[in-house]
């Protein structure tokens, strides 16, 4: 077993240890991992953005190809870094201005094309299918995709949610029924993104688990059960401890 | 100065939203190359404002060690973490690995990243689910609904649930390809109709908060 992975077992173990020992209560040993948590994916993300950004997108492209234009992106960037002087903070205006006017261009006919037209496209589906051979069909099936049941359910779900947040029309009589429909596919939605999503982070808490069953093995020197067994230990001392200190005035 | 502070900046965002939105309806070379040099030019920007939110955070925590106020010392080891990530990050050329051989970052990135990021949103499961326990009680009418679906797909998810309900894996692959569907594409239309809408009034001026306050 390499000696970096046997010390990468062991600080990985740590850590989860750390942020598991939350459960039990808010203690110093999780704010210690957590704050190493920020302290590293900022850190990681500097030198992604460092090697990205400075490396490959601004020094290579002008250094080997000349590509002098890219001056010009720079130049707009370091007008954003004008804001930490007050005299000339406005300056980072045109920064701001170029970015919001572009990414407003961009969404403008992406938007509509994507997720307006393209969705109350796939919305109002034929209910019937031509089979070859076969003539025009009705599908009953819920289960299949071309199912003509669910391209009905698709269209009340979509009109009925959508007309449930339009509130320039008071929700009464047929429109108070329409409403309360938006409300059923709603909760239908809120409880099924529910659902997915405890089951997507117990998924990662099964991956975490094989992780310490698997660093508990003999050749990594077991981290898991001595650190378990120092945890444990860390959170009864540190306990005692904020027992006996006095409690803080003011 | 006012020109300068405020309607320039306006017109800057006029011009540049314009173009790029026509850029879409233009299928020519010019335009293919213009949409691929604002993309790279808004990555390289987009760095500069990490800058931004970097240096507020190193502000932020370098005021609490400087004045020693509680728990500065998490603050330490923030500070530490991100150095010396940074240090191993910038040693490495921001490679996690090379010619197959892991390096210092790439260790960082597995044996301290990966565990902490994977352990912080596990534990989510069980604050998940004890605020379901507090809050999920079949209530109303709605909240019986939510429950059932919420069940009927965590059932449907694993082969134990698929076991005690056999139906509940078809049922639950309907629930969110179509009801679950249905909901998110009229969000998307509505959110999107707002986004566009929101997109016009930057444009043309109508909204400027992205300027920032000032006297000008």
């Amino acid at each position: 077993m390499p000696f970096e992975s046997i010390i990468g077992a062991w600080v990985a173990t740590g850590l989860t240890l750390f942020i598991f020992s939350f459960l039990y209560k808010d203690n110093p040993v999780f704010k210690v991992a957590e704050h190493l948590y920020v302290g590293v994916s900022v850190g990681y993300t500097i030198v992604k953005t460092y090697d990205t950004v400075i490396v490959h997108l601004i020094w290579k492209p002008i250094v080997e190809n000349q590509e002098w234009m890219l001056l010009i992106p720079v130049f707009i960037g370091l007008l954003m870094l004008t804001r930490y002087v007050p005299k000339a903070s406005w300056l980072s205006r045109y920064a701001f201005a170029f970015i919001v006017g572009v990414g407003s261009g961009l969404a403008i006919p992406r938007t509509i094309s994507s997720f307006i037209l393209k969705q109350i496209e796939d919305t109002i589906r034929p209910l019937l299918t031509l089979m070859p051979g076969e003539g025009v069909s009705f599908t009953w099936n819920l289960l299949s995709p071309a199912s003509g049941v669910n391209a009905i359910i698709i269209l009340v779900g979509v009109c009925s949610v959508l007309f449930y947040f339009f509130f320039s029309v008071e929700h009464r009589g047929p429109g108070k029924a329409v409403a309360r429909t938006g409300v059923f596919f709603l909760m239908i939605a809120f409880g099924a993104a529910f659902g997915y999503t405890v089951m997507a982070r117990m998924s990662l808490l099964i991956g975490r688990l094989t992780d310490l069953i698997e660093f508990s093995d003999a050749s990594y020197g077991r981290p898991t059960l001595w650190l378990l067994v120092m945890t444990i230990g860390l959170l009864i001392v540190l306990g005692r401890r904020t027992r006996s200190e006095p409690p803080q005035e003011g | 100065m006012i020109l300068l502070r405020r309607q320039l900046p306006l017109f800057i965002t006029l011009v540049t939203g314009l173009t790029m939105a026509t850029q879409y309806y233009v299928p020519h070379p010019v335009s293919e190359e213009l949409l691929t040099s604002v993309t790279k030019w808004l990555q390289i920007i987009g760095g500069f404002a990490l800058v931004l939110g970097v240096t507020s955070l190193f502000h932020v925590h370098a005021v609490k060690i400087r004045r020693q106020e509680a728990g500065w010392g998490y603050s330490g080891v923030l500070y530490a973490g991100m150095l010396g990530t940074i240090a191993v990050g910038l040693w490495a050329n921001g490679k996690e690995s090379i010619d197959g051989v892991m390096t210092a970052f790439g260790w960082a990135y597995s044996y301290m990243m990966v565990p902490l990021q994977g352990t912080m949103f596990a534990i989510l499961a069980f604050f998940i689910a004890s605020a379901a326990y507090r809050s999920f009680r079949a209530r109303s009418r709605e909240a019986a609904v939510l429950l059932a679906a919420a069940v009927i797909v965590m059932m449907g998810r694993v082969p134990l649930g698929e076991y005690i309900l056999p139906l509940s894996g078809d049922v639950s692959q309907w629930i969110l390809n179509v009801l679950n569907a249905s909901v998110r594409r009229a969000i998307l239309i509505g959110v999107s109709l707002g986004a566009v809408a929101l997109s016009f009034k930057i444009i043309f001026g109508v909204e400027r908060s992205y300027l920032g306050g000032g006297k000008e």
